[in-house]
């Protein structure tokens, strides 16, 4: 990026800067001997020319909507449009979660994102004897269409767009969406959403699990094919490093887990379906983790557009520049926060908004104070809210693109996080692609160790936690107000979920279940055998015990 | 004195196995015999395994809020099977009103977010002594 007489000009002064320093540190040492980020990168005191002396500014940073899209995919930037304000959120029963989501839009949010309950993840029902005591309790409990109607009630779905956290049982609630939708008369190829709807990342993190790997993906590209022909701006996938991250990985597995899973995907909707990359591959999306670690993870979110688009281009061919956009909602740590000084969690909120900001995301969930204690309360998501919107029209960081472009330090350590994405990217190639990484334990020892390394840190006051190691309040006294979820939700729903059993025509649900299976053992695509089955009102268990017949169960082997 | 046997278990559908999976290394290097479950676990398996492998002390985690009927019901399970003599402990995301229910149905300890590893360590050593 520059010319050796800059070069030249540099080296004395940065010789005379160092000499400096080994006087003044031999007088005053540093406070410690290693400074590392969260993630135990070494970072250097300073960063110069040499350090990016390499780039090639066409090549490696260009401008936004250019490739590789380091800066962002649009040419406008923040200033056609901000980021998507869009709150993850569930609670109890579908009349509550719909209330809670008609006070989000009258806060200015802009978009949908919803939460699910434990049994809907799972693919059970709220009368299965595994889901006792968790009905209601981490999202929205969702049996069958009438819940789901009851969910959306009275939200315009040809203009607001729903994120659904739904990974196993993903099918199975967009087919619901798409069942709505179809009642409220809006044509499928008008709604906009996203369906999580990655399980790779299940198996490496989350844990919300059914099927085994290979038939879990086939199902995914089953919804990969059916968006591409009828729900063209469906967002069929949200590739997630979100979770992977808060399992403890560090930021370069992260990055490098979630780009390998979707390169997964991508040879599988083409392997299987024969459709064309370019045909897809615009609506393909992405969920990061916006970390503690302010400059390196504004890094990795750099790097995963530009390492993206060389992947779409240069792996699978795509002529498309939309193809090799990297689209991504971002998330702030839900792990970086403390039971301990809970308040103390909106600053952490806040700047961890601020990366992802400068990051470049297109979405964006902020966390409120009290989620490490219990649900948000209506305050505490106001202000996460309220967060979003002082970043984007108080401070100006909006004004101007990627504005940490250039910066010696930005642009080093963002090339490092895609060196550091790259050797884990060939290692699982060379395994043999993800599922036979995953059933061989790597990404999942991986992530055990880092997360035992960390923690181990913390207990040695190697790493801060304000609250936690340090600054500690001794009998410390957490009053903030608690939300918690009425026990008699879950008799509230089993009523209502054996009233729908009642009424509705068992045995066109039968008839429904039976074409579903038929569907999977041929190897057919069971979008439009889904959306027949919950318009039935079948469950959504009654649908993935269809699934788990036909494909088999996985369990979680348990690896530590 | 035999090495002390635990098992960590996550009872109900949550998939938070961070906590589990750390304390599992933990307890390992600090020399204990250590089963772990995975996640998903019934009570009833719950209790199966902490008899069939006469652990001396069973963990629990759990972070979705389903604390309150999981916990209590392996104690349960365990004190109907005569396997009182097995402790049990809980941790996760336990609000402090929650936990007189918990010391009542049986548990012995609960840790919540914030617990040095060590400490944990620490109560063990104290107060799991294995009958050899």
């Amino acid at each position: 990026m520059f010319t050796k007489e800059l070069l030249d000009q540099n080296d004395p002064l940065r010789k005379k800067w160092e000499d400096e320093v080994k006087r003044s540190v031999a007088k005053h040492a540093d406070q410690k001997e290693n400074w590392t980020t969260v993630s135990d990168l070494d970072i250097k005191r300073i960063y110069g020319p040499d350090d990016v002396k390499n780039m090639d500014f066409a090549n490696d940073i260009a401008y936004p909507g250019q490739f590789p899209f380091l800066r962002g995919n649009q040419p406008t930037g923040y200033r056609g449009k901000y980021w998507t304000f869009r709150m993850f959120s569930g609670m109890g029963t579908a009349v509550e979660t719909n209330e809670r989501w008609h006070y989000l839009l009258s806060t200015g949010q802009t978009g949908l994102s919803t939460a699910f309950d434990f049994p809907t993840l799972m693919g059970y029902d709220t009368d299965s004897p595994k889901a006792r005591g968790e009905c209601g309790k981490c999202g929205v409990a969702i049996d069958t269409l009438d819940d789901f109607n009851d969910l959306i009630k009275g939200i315009p779905l040809d203009k607001i767009s729903t994120s659904m956290t739904i990974n196993p049982p993903a099918t199975v609630l967009w087919a619901m969406y798409c069942a709505a939708a179809e009642r409220q008369g809006v044509p499928l190829n008008t709604i906009s959403g996203t369906i999580q709807n990655d399980i790779l990342k299940e198996f490496i993190a989350q844990k919300t699990l059914m099927c085994p790997p290979e038939p879990s993906v086939k199902l995914i590209s089953d919804t990969i094919e059916f968006g591409t022909k009828y729900v063209p701006k469906w967002n069929t996938i949200s590739i997630s490093g979100y979770h992977i991250r808060e399992a403890g990985s560090t930021a370069a597995q992260e990055l490098a887990f979630t780009l390998r899973d979707g390169i997964e995907y991508v040879e599988d909707a083409i392997n299987r379906k024969g459709l064309q990359v370019d045909q897809f591959a615009s609506r393909l999306s992405f969920f990061f983790n916006s970390h503690i670690d302010f400059f390196e993870e504004i890094a990795k979110l750099r790097a995963a557009r530009r390492i993206w688009a060389k992947v779409m281009r240069d792996r699978f061919g795509a002529k498309d520049p939309r193809s090799c956009w990297m689209r991504f909602h971002t998330q702030t740590a839900g792990c970086s926060l403390t039971a301990q000084q809970p308040y103390n969690n909106v600053i952490r909120t806040a700047v961890e908004a601020l990366a992802a900001v400068l990051g470049g995301t297109q979405s964006l969930h902020t966390n409120s104070l009290d989620e490490v204690l219990c649900l948000p309360s209506e305050h505490a998501v106001q202000i996460a809210v309220r967060t979003q919107q002082i970043l984007a029209e108080e401070t100006g960081v909006a004004n101007t693109i990627d504005p940490l472009a250039g910066s010696y330090f930005v642009e080093s350590l963002t090339n490092e996080m895609e060196e550091k994405a790259w050797e884990y990217i060939h290692k699982i190639d060379d395994m043999g692609g993800m599922i036979a990484a995953i059933e061989k334990g790597y990404p999942q020892m991986e992530i055990s160790d880092a997360a035992y390394k960390f923690q181990r840190q913390i207990d040695a006051q190697e790493k801060t936690m304000i609250g936690v190691n340090k600054y500690v309040e001794a009998n410390e006294k957490v009053d903030i107000p608690m939300v918690a979820i009425d026990e008699a939700v879950e008799e509230q729903q089993l009523k209502r979920l054996a009233e729908v059993k009642r009424k509705r025509d068992n045995r066109k649900v039968k008839e429904c279940l039976k074409d579903l299976a038929g569907a999977c053992k041929k190897g057919d695509n069971v979008m439009p055998y889904c959306i027949e089955a919950v318009k039935s009102y079948a469950t959504v268990q009654e649908i993935c015990d269809v699934y788990r017949e036909v494909y088999g169960e996985y369990r979680d082997p348990g690896i530590f | 004195m035999r090495k002390i046997r635990v098992l960590l278990a996550k009872p109900g559908l949550d998939g938070h196995d961070r906590g589990a999976k750390v304390l599992a290394r933990c307890f390992r290097d600090a020399g204990f015999e250590v089963i772990y479950t995975g996640c998903h676990q019934t009570s009833e398996q719950i209790a199966a395994i902490a008899i069939q492998e006469d652990v001396d002390l069973v963990g629990l985690s759990c972070l979705s809020g389903a604390h309150k009927y999981l916990f209590p019901e392996v104690a349960r399970l365990l004190q109907e099977r005569d396997a009182e003599d097995i402790i049990v402990i809980g941790g996760g995301i336990i609000p402090e009103q929650d936990m007189p229910a918990l010391y009542e149905a049986g548990l012995k300890a609960i840790f919540t977010p914030g617990t040095k590893l060590d400490a944990i360590v620490e109560w063990i050593n104290t107060n799991v002594k294995p009958e050899a």
